[in-house]
């Protein structure tokens, strides 16, 4: 850089090393919390994994047990649904699949659902939501014990009629000024019990592929 | 420098142009992260720290940056720092990576940031830059602070709920219920409160100021220079 030179092309030049050293100071840090990131939120998952089925009962690597299956019918979702398994010795012992409640009040309510390997729901956990603050937003764990209700409950418990909040006479509770939420929870796991009833098999025997597995619908709706 | 300038920078920094309170820069963070007083915290230090870095790497190469290039070259700066700083959160204060999300990239369009680099670093030497950075980020992050504080007591009843997000598994213990069985005061949860909690602190610091002085408070105008509301 001469001293004569275009005074632009000596800013370009001076800009041009400031983003130099910007980049490379951001490469430096990227490449020392990749690393740790990455496990960071693996742990995160794995915690929200072990919420619903305890690290006793099972003794595979559920982050590596995955499905992802397509099935825009049953699930009411375009995107594929991704599935964990957990086994004991090999034996199913649950799934836990991240499904999607289109018809919350505002928008997707995304939650993870365990079923173990007889049907009954270990638990549910909501994952996220636009629900509004105060009103429908009970579903989270955090704000009310309204999601732990799910627990144990199968497709016989209740039947398919109680499968519905009171107020359109089944058994589960709705909220104060909000019906839609639970609604639409309690719509999306009752759905989630009958693909895993259907398809029971196939969700533990799928091996594990990186590419979604597409099935035909095979849910009795 | 003396030191009796840089405590003049550090109580103009923290006190007599309070980011939040006087200049009232940077609000969209302030009003939006401010619903416990943990979230108000942690934006605060990170936002400090990102004051004090990019003062003093502007202050440094104040000599280099010709006029025409400087808004740019503070951009770049500033982007570089937050996005450190937003890297090494997302590493190692994970949990309150995820319930700040978005705030932390957007520290980079607070403008009281470019607001003291071009006013004070790019004109003073780096110590005095590094102790500006340092009294705006503090003046900054205590008002975050308390209104924080003030709007988690009101809405929840409860103070540094959270803390462990910060501090590791021991700060779950700082949690203090200060009102038992609040029934939650949304109004104070949601972006309204934050409204009005900054527009009491405001009156209150005013209040504080023409009791001390006992002549009314002029309103103060244009501080930074140059630098806008985003």
């Amino acid at each position: 850089m001469s001293s004569n030179s275009h005074p632009v092309i000596r800013s370009s030049i001076l800009l041009g090393f400031i983003a130099l050293l910007g980049t490379a100071l951001l490469a430096g840090v990227n490449e020392l919390t990749h690393e740790r990131i990455l496990e960071q939120e693996k742990r995160r998952v794995l915690q929200q994994l072990n919420a619903i089925v305890p690290i006793t009962l099972y003794n595979n690597d559920l982050l590596e047990d995955i499905i992802e299956i397509k099935d825009e019918v049953s699930f009411r979702d375009p995107a594929p649904v991704t599935v964990y398994r957990a086994r004991m010795d090999g034996q199913p012992v649950a799934v836990m699949m991240i499904v999607t409640a289109p018809d919350g009040y505002n928008g997707d309510i995304r939650l993870l659902a365990g079923i173990d390997a007889r049907g009954t729901v270990l638990g549910v956990r909501v994952v996220s939501h636009r629900e509004t603050p105060g009103l429908g937003d009970p579903i989270e764990v955090e704000k009310s014990d309204w999601i732990l209700g799910f627990e144990n409950k199968s497709l016989r418990n209740p039947e398919t009629d109680g499968w519905a909040v009171k107020r359109d006479g089944g058994q589960f509770d709705q909220f104060t000024g909000a019906t839609i939420s639970p609604r639409a929870v309690v719509r999306a796991i009752h759905n989630t019990l009958l693909y895993f009833e259907a398809n029971r098999q196939m969700l533990f025997e799928t091996p594990t592929k990186a590419e979604p597995v597409k099935v035909a619908s095979k849910n009795g709706k | 420098m003396a030191n009796s300038n840089l405590k003049q920078i550090l109580a103009d920094g923290a006190w007599r142009q309070n980011t939040g309170l006087v200049v009232l820069l940077g609000l969209c963070p302030l009003l939006a992260v401010t619903n416990t007083l943990i979230n108000g915290l942690a934006l605060g230090l990170a936002t400090m720290l990102t004051l004090m870095v990019s003062n003093l790497s502007v202050s440094v190469m104040r000599g280099l940056l010709k006029p025409e290039i400087r808004i740019p070259a503070f951009v770049l700066i500033i982007a570089s720092v937050v996005t450190v700083i937003e890297l090494l959160m997302h590493a190692f204060f994970y949990d309150l990576f995820r319930v700040l999300g978005i705030f932390i990239p957007l520290i980079v369009t607070n403008c009281a940031i470019i607001g003291r680099a071009e006013a004070f670093a790019s004109r003073n030497r780096p110590l005095p830059s590094l102790v500006d950075g340092f009294a705006t980020g503090l003046g900054f992050c205590i008002t975050l602070v308390l209104l924080g504080a003030f709007r988690e007591l009101t809405g929840r009843g409860t103070l540094l709920a959270g803390a462990d997000m910060l501090l590791g598994d021991w700060g779950s213990h700082l949690t203090l219920t200060i009102i038992p069985e609040h029934p939650g005061f949304l109004l104070a949860m949601l972006p309204p409160g934050a409204f009005l909690g900054l527009a009491l602190l405001i009156a209150a610091r005013n209040a504080w100021e023409a009791r001390k002085t006992n002549t009314p408070v002029e309103p103060i105008t244009n501080l930074v220079p140059g630098a806008h509301e985003t």
